[in-house]
């Protein structure tokens, strides 16, 4: 009785720190701010082109002209590319420090890139002249391979997902793929072909692409909201998730899912790209408090905005070049994992 | 009296256990040296092999056997065992099984400075296999001292686990920037520094022995010196300073002396990891935890480990040679998992 007292104290407590005003706001003003960032992506580039221009371009386009050709075959899929997996890593990343009340978890952790890259030198290597879908396609397939097996083998070990048992299993699986891969390179010589498919990311995203990939991601977030209660609920820990009537095993199995969907379809469009997950679900719990109804769509939208912002600065700060977005993004990424590592206490 | 003679004869039990592992791990590592010098592009036999050392073979023999084979050999043996003494000093230091160079970060910091090396100064007529080494033990040794300095907490020490997780963040951090400095690269330096990374034992050339041999010559007689305080260590950092140990002061030379073994082996054999972790525990499975023994077990353990992967490395894949460090790794990275699983 008095137990569940105390859970039912705890529950009360967990709505009483979270900010659902906050939230809405940041709801709001955030979704303004992707949308005008969307426009200034696609207005900012080597050639520079009016945000009046943009209007038109997306909405009266007129394919004689070649700003509009410009606008609507590179810039608007990439800027969309990079707003639509933005959200997706902030997602999963969110999704996953609830479920395993870890907050280090992170989905680069997890050894999809190196997945996705071994995937990569298979195709360059065995298939040549593979269309893009299909190269990225089988990119999904060897994240998801090398999530899995992370996951796994952190979730056979007594004692669950902790975060140390998550960096180091994932770090092995890295250095696994990583090096099978790297000896396909170097038996076919392929590195840089490959190394510049990667480091490319988002910039050539093509429409064909995100016509593939969004349906997922979209389905993605919607399914992690949808469960965002019981992921609430798991991260006051199992045992009070299973007292409260919550079927754990299910809502792990779906959030698993998620995860590895949401990180996946990313991964094999823009590669390399790590530390959104781990950043963007710390901001927003520090904003809008600890209900996951709230932490996952405010991650979305500030993830999508993080990586919309990221990708404008990586085109415009050695301009003509372009500097790998993921390179960028880690240099704010592991100076933050490192305060949340030294951080941490009693938990480790 | 009857404890202390049980306790001595149990001691006298494992340290003649020890030895005759040791033995076959001697005689093991001899005959991986013989079969790897039949290995190769061009097959010796082993009559030919014998010929060519006392000095009746063909030129072209004694070329491929004394400028291509053996220094090629000679130098896993020593990266080997030089790995190996690094991971047993580092699990010893940390009292964690876990532990090892190449996961804390310290193969990142010196390829990190590698390939700075290469994209700025490749025309420069430099030394290379003297400067390399260089570089690379100063690459190595600044990132263990931000990892050290990172994970270090006052009035508790230093957090081992807290170490592996800042490793795992610095190693991102670098592989970043590597990632940006390589793309600039021109094709040729990119092959080059890619087969580096990943382990190439390259030093084809009496050279690279000559660079790594007195570091290694140095530093494992220093750790096996060091040995007795190792064990104090082991105890605890309570009881080490109980026993009257001076824990900071021995804990920094070791660490110092495991750095340097690392450094030195990565300047030379280039980004292997793994072997530090496998080594040690081979060895600890086989002789026991008592650092007098583990440390010359470790060097043995870890120099057959990466003398076998060499030479499967070269018979695998012909004609074409992959690097040591991918066999290595898909030998180790799976036995790490399952020490991982086992773990609490």
């Amino acid at each position: 009785m008095s137990l569940k007292q105390e859970q039912k104290q705890e529950l009360k407590q967990m709505r009483q720190r979270s900010r659902p005003l906050v939230a809405s706001i940041i709801l709001i003003v955030g979704t303004a701010a992707v949308l005008f960032g969307l426009a200034l992506s696609i207005s900012v580039g080597a050639a520079k082109i009016s945000l009046s221009t943009v209007w038109t371009a997306v909405f009266y386009f007129n394919p004689d002209i070649t700003q509009h050709q410009i606008i609507q075959e590179l810039r608007m899929p990439r800027a969309l590319a990079a707003a639509l997996i933005g959200a997706a890593f902030a997602v999963s990343g969110s999704v996953m420090q609830g479920m395993t009340r870890n907050p280090l978890a992170d989905p680069s952790l997890l050894g999809l890139n190196a997945g996705a890259g071994f995937a990569l030198a298979l195709c360059f290597a065995f298939f040549r002249g593979m269309s893009h879908l299909e190269i990225m396609i089988i990119c999904f397939f060897g994240a998801a391979l090398a999530a899995g097996i992370v996951y796994g083998i952190g979730s056979l070990a007594k004692g669950g997902l902790t975060p140390v048992r998550l960096t180091l299993a994932g770090a092995a699986i890295s250095t696994l793929f990583m090096s099978l891969s790297e000896g396909i390179q170097i038996h076919f010589q392929i590195g840089q072909d490959i190394a510049f498919w990667y480091a490319g990311g988002i910039a050539g995203t093509k429409w064909s692409q995100i016509g593939i990939v969004a349906p997922w991601i979209i389905g993605g977030i919607l399914a992690a909201i949808a469960i965002s209660r019981s992921i609430s609920l798991l991260s006051l820990g199992d045992d009070v998730a299973v007292s409260l009537g919550q079927r754990t095993k299910l809502t792990k199995t779906i959030g698993i899912i998620v995860t590895l969907i949401l990180a996946g379809a990313s991964v094999s469009v823009v590669g390399a790209v790590g530390f959104i997950g781990l950043i963007v679900p710390h901001v927003a719990r520090y904003l809008v408090g600890v209900d996951y109804r709230w932490i996952i769509p405010c991650s979305a939208v500030l993830g999508a905005l993080l990586l919309i912002v990221a990708d404008i600065v990586a085109r415009t700060i050695n301009s003509p070049y372009e500097t790998p977005v993921g390179a960028l993004i880690a240099i704010i990424g592991v100076p933050f994992f490192l305060y949340l590592a030294i951080k941490q206490r009693g938990s480790l | 009296m009857s404890t202390v003679t049980l306790i001595s004869k149990s001691e006298q039990r494992r340290t003649r256990r020890a030895i005759i592992v040791m033995t076959i791990m001697g005689a093991l590592i001899i005959t991986a040296f013989v079969i790897s010098m039949n290995t190769g592009f061009i097959k010796l036999t082993p009559l030919d092999v014998f010929k060519t050392l006392f000095g009746y073979g063909t030129a072209k023999q004694e070329l491929i056997l004394f400028d291509f084979r053996l220094p090629r050999i000679v130098i896993s043996v020593l990266i080997g065992a030089g790995f190996a003494v690094s991971g047993c000093v580092m699990q010893g230091l940390f009292r964690n099984p876990l532990a090892d160079p190449g996961l804390l970060g310290i193969n990142a910091g010196a390829g990190l400075m590698v390939i700075l090396y290469i994209s700025f100064f490749r025309d420069n007529q430099m030394a290379s296999p003297f400067f390399m080494p260089m570089l690379a033990f100063g690459g190595a040794a600044l990132t263990a001292l931000l990892i050290y300095t990172l994970s270090y907490k006052r009035y508790h020490g230093l957090l081992p686990t807290r170490m592996i997780l800042v490793g795992v963040a610095v190693q991102a951090g670098i592989s970043a920037l590597v990632i940006v400095l390589s793309l600039a690269l021109d094709p040729n330096d990119f092959q080059f520094v890619q087969i580096w990374l990943a382990g190439n034992i390259w030093g084809t050339n009496w050279k690279f022995v000559l660079a790594a041999l007195p570091w290694i010559l140095l530093l494992i007689p220093y750790v096996m010196y060091k040995s007795r305080s190792m064990n104090i260590l082991n105890l605890g950092e309570q009881m080490a300073t109980g026993l009257g140990s001076p824990v900071e002061k021995d804990r920094m030379k070791l660490l110092a002396a495991a750095v340097g073994l690392a450094a030195t082996c990565v300047a030379v054999g280039g980004g292997i990891s793994f072997v530090g972790l496998i080594g040690p525990h081979l060895a600890r499975r086989l002789v026991g935890p008592t650092h007098q023994i583990l440390v010359p077990a470790s060097a043995l353990a870890g120099a057959l480990l990466v003398i076998v992967s060499d030479t499967l490395a070269r018979w695998a894949f012909q004609p074409s040679e992959i690097p040591t460090g991918i066999v290595i790794a898909v030998i180790g990275a799976p036995y790490f998992l399952y020490l991982l699983s086992r773990s609490k």
